[in-house]
């Protein structure tokens, strides 16, 4: 090769590297007989980051996991790893170690001999193995625990094992398929933190199949949300949450209150939105798009952005009437159902404390908002 | 409702004794039939033989001490050597079968199964028959052999040792397979999955995950498989000749034959001490496994 005193060379290698996305999928399709699992999904996912791919069940999210970990290839398009094809490349030499939704723990091994699994296959000396596994350990707290067999730990012990087996190869990637779909909602919420804190302290960079949209918002540095084997958006949590592309992404990422209606006239700044229900009058919106004038519309608006009164306020802010169908206390806050039209409901929520006793059943009630905060999707 | 209604749930101990009558004609049965023969079986191995085949009712251990000779050593060690042979072979074929049949999809698993066990149908010694004709100077092997000019001449197979471990591999096949596949179809396929993600090549997934996690279906089907091959007697019979000889041929050979009827008792119960050590074997296998996998 080149001679030794080539320091341009090494430097542009280095931000080659650093600037390489870890994974880099390009139009991957795969097929299962007719259905087509995973239909051109493409994205890129950097080193370091927490990546959730969010969907519900039968989205093609896991077929995207598996073909990652090697253990499907996919009938179309290419798939890198530190800007390498895996395409044919097996599991065992993939550098991604996948945490399996059952954990799929050995159960004739101890807890250190699992953990020390993957260094042995790669013939990792045993001192070497020895102060690797422990340090594994140590960062998912089961130190002292080492000579458990797994039937005799709990749910989240086991948990932890599954993860520390993981993270303890090293890998590029580490796969997370529901990783705490298995836990119970209490010891799941203490998991989510616990986890994010072991991704950012430990470097790792992680794809994490969910279709818990509260789990994939928390822990996530960035959010694909999938449907019927597309990628329909990718990006932040706040982005996919408070700009979501379509109605689907919307209600799927949280509760999702709509009104079809047409695009009217302009007002000033903002256009006017008249509601199908001729009862309501017109509503202020503010978009970019330059959508002609009697074109058919969902108005969607997420619970929080709401804000309730009894009368109806003098505000130039779009106010819709209601009336309160049900009142759901749900502990911290409190839920209303209110009918905003002939079978359309919309929630709303107030923290328990100010809203307590405001509102009752069949009262009367305006709904109001600020401009910016609904979104249109025309059809 | 009075509180000790509560604090007195049915005794089970109670309907266990009572069904336990159901046992009875059962357990006569075997006491009777099984028991009574055997004791009778152990006493005379213990007698000597009379001038014209009759039992002489002095102890003597003379019978055990004769089995020390050398030609009752060779065709004991001939006997064991067959059976571990027998054991392994099966082994060999009948794990990929074994795994195949329990991975394949489910609605076709019953059907495989029979297939597997559809020799059972048939008598064993007319099968034991066909594979003369197919084994013989004239037969199937050796004519295929001849007219795809591999051979020359003829091979002898039949009445050779070959010939034996090809017809008790053939026979105890079945008892290898299916404690396999009960102990493939019970093994998550996601741990095998788990350790090819985990850099394990294909053969450290089947000796460090698959083979361990079926060692019950595996020690069972050996067992299965080695203690009828061991005490086996018509196939080393018809297949093997005279120079083949096994443990099962003697015991029948002295019965009936020599008329030695306290020999071939011994010979019976030398038999049956090596079938319960294999058996002890595998009961204190199992009985580890279960340890390990509940973590005690």
């Amino acid at each position: 090769m080149a001679t030794s005193s080539t320091p341009p060379f090494t430097a542009s290698e280095q931000s080659l590297s650093s600037t390489l996305p870890t994974i880099d999928i390009r139009g991957i399709v795969r097929r299962h007989g007719a259905v087509t699992a995973v239909d051109r999904v493409s994205f890129q996912v950097r080193r370091g980051e927490f990546f959730s791919i969010l969907g519900p069940s039968g989205a093609g999210k896991t077929s995207v996991l598996r073909m990652l970990a090697g253990f499907e290839d996919p009938d179309e398009g290419d798939l890198l790893i530190d800007g390498q094809s895996m395409l044919g490349v097996p599991p065992n030499r993939r550098p991604v170690n996948l945490v399996f939704q059952s954990y799929a723990l050995f159960p004739h091994l101890t807890v250190f001999e699992n953990v020390a699994f993957g260094l042995k296959m790669r013939r990792v000396s045993s001192a070497l193995v020895d102060e690797q596994v422990r340090q594994a350990l140590t960062m998912v707290k089961l130190l002292g625990k080492e000579t458990r067999m797994p039937a005799q730990l709990s749910g989240g012990e086991q948990q932890r094992v599954a993860l520390a087996r993981a993270l303890v190869n090293k890998p590029a990637v580490v796969l997370l398929d529901e990783p705490l779909a298995a836990l119970d909602q209490q010891l799941r919420q203490a998991m989510q933190v616990e986890l994010k804190s072991i991704q950012e302290r430990a470097g790792l960079t992680c794809v994490c199949v969910t279709h818990h949209q509260e789990e994939a918002m928390m822990m996530s540095d960035r959010i694909a949300v999938m449907h019927q084997g597309r990628m329909w958006q990718v990006g932040s949590p706040r982005e996919v949450y408070e700009r979501p592309c379509n109605l689907f992404v919307s209600r799927f990422l949280g509760v999702s209150n709509e009104l079809p209606g047409t695009i009217d006239v302009s007002s000033g700044e903002d256009r006017l939105f008249q509601p199908a229900d001729n009862e309501q009058a017109p509503l202020r919106v503010r978009f970019v798009g330059t959508e002609q004038a009697g074109r058919s519309a969902t108005l969607s608006l997420r619970p929080e952005h709401i804000r309730m009164a009894q009368e109806r306020p003098s505000t130039s802010d779009p106010v819709l009437s209601g009336e309160i169908e049900k009142v759901l206390f749900a502990g911290s806050d409190t839920k209303y159902l209110v009918r905003v039209g002939h079978d359309r409901f919309w929630e709303t929520r107030m923290t328990s404390n100010a809203s307590s006793s405001l509102f009752s059943v069949g009262d009367p009630v305006f709904l109001h908002w600020s401009p910016t905060d609904a979104r249109l999707y025309f059809e | 409702m009075p509180s000790h209604d509560l604090s007195s749930p049915p005794a089970p101990r109670r309907s266990i004794c009572r069904s336990g009558w159901l046992a009875a004609p059962g357990l006569l049965w075997m006491g009777l039939f099984f028991l009574a023969p055997l004791a009778l079986v152990f006493a005379i191995s213990f007698a000597s033989r009379g001038t014209y085949g009759g039992i002489i009712w002095e102890f003597t251990a003379t019978n055990y001490l004769d089995l020390l000779h050398p030609l009752y050593g060779k065709i004991l060690g001939q006997s064991l050597w067959y059976a571990t042979l027998t054991t392994a072979i099966c082994f060999v074929l009948g794990f990929p079968l074994a795994y195949t049949i329990a991975r394949s999809p489910a609605r076709w698993q019953p059907v495989l199964l029979l297939l597997v066990m559809l020799p059972f149908w048939t008598n064993f010694l007319v099968r034991t028959y066909a594979w003369m004709i197919v084994l013989r100077q004239d037969g199937l092997v050796n004519g295929l052999l001849l007219s795809l000019g591999i051979v020359a001449a003829p091979l002898e197979l039949l009445y050779t040792p070959t010939a034996v471990v090809i017809g008790l591999v053939y026979g105890y096949l079945p008892f290898m397979v299916l404690p396999l596949y009960v102990a493939v179809e019970r093994l998550d396929p996601l741990l095998v999955e788990a350790a090819w993600d985990l850099y394990a090549s294909r053969w450290a997934v089947f000796t460090r995950v698959v083979v361990p996690l079926t060692m019950p279906g595996i020690v069972g089907g050996c067992v299965l498989v080695f203690i009828p091959s061991i005490g086996s007697f018509i196939t080393p019979d018809l297949l093997g000749g005279a120079r083949s000889m096994m443990i099962g041929n003697l015991i029948q050979h002295e019965y009936l034959v020599v008329r030695d009827w306290p020999l071939g008792s011994a010979v019976s119960f030398v038999l049956m001490a090596i079938v319960m050590a294999a058996v002890a074997l595998y009961y204190r296998h199992a009985a580890r496994t279960a340890e390990a996998l509940e973590g005690r």
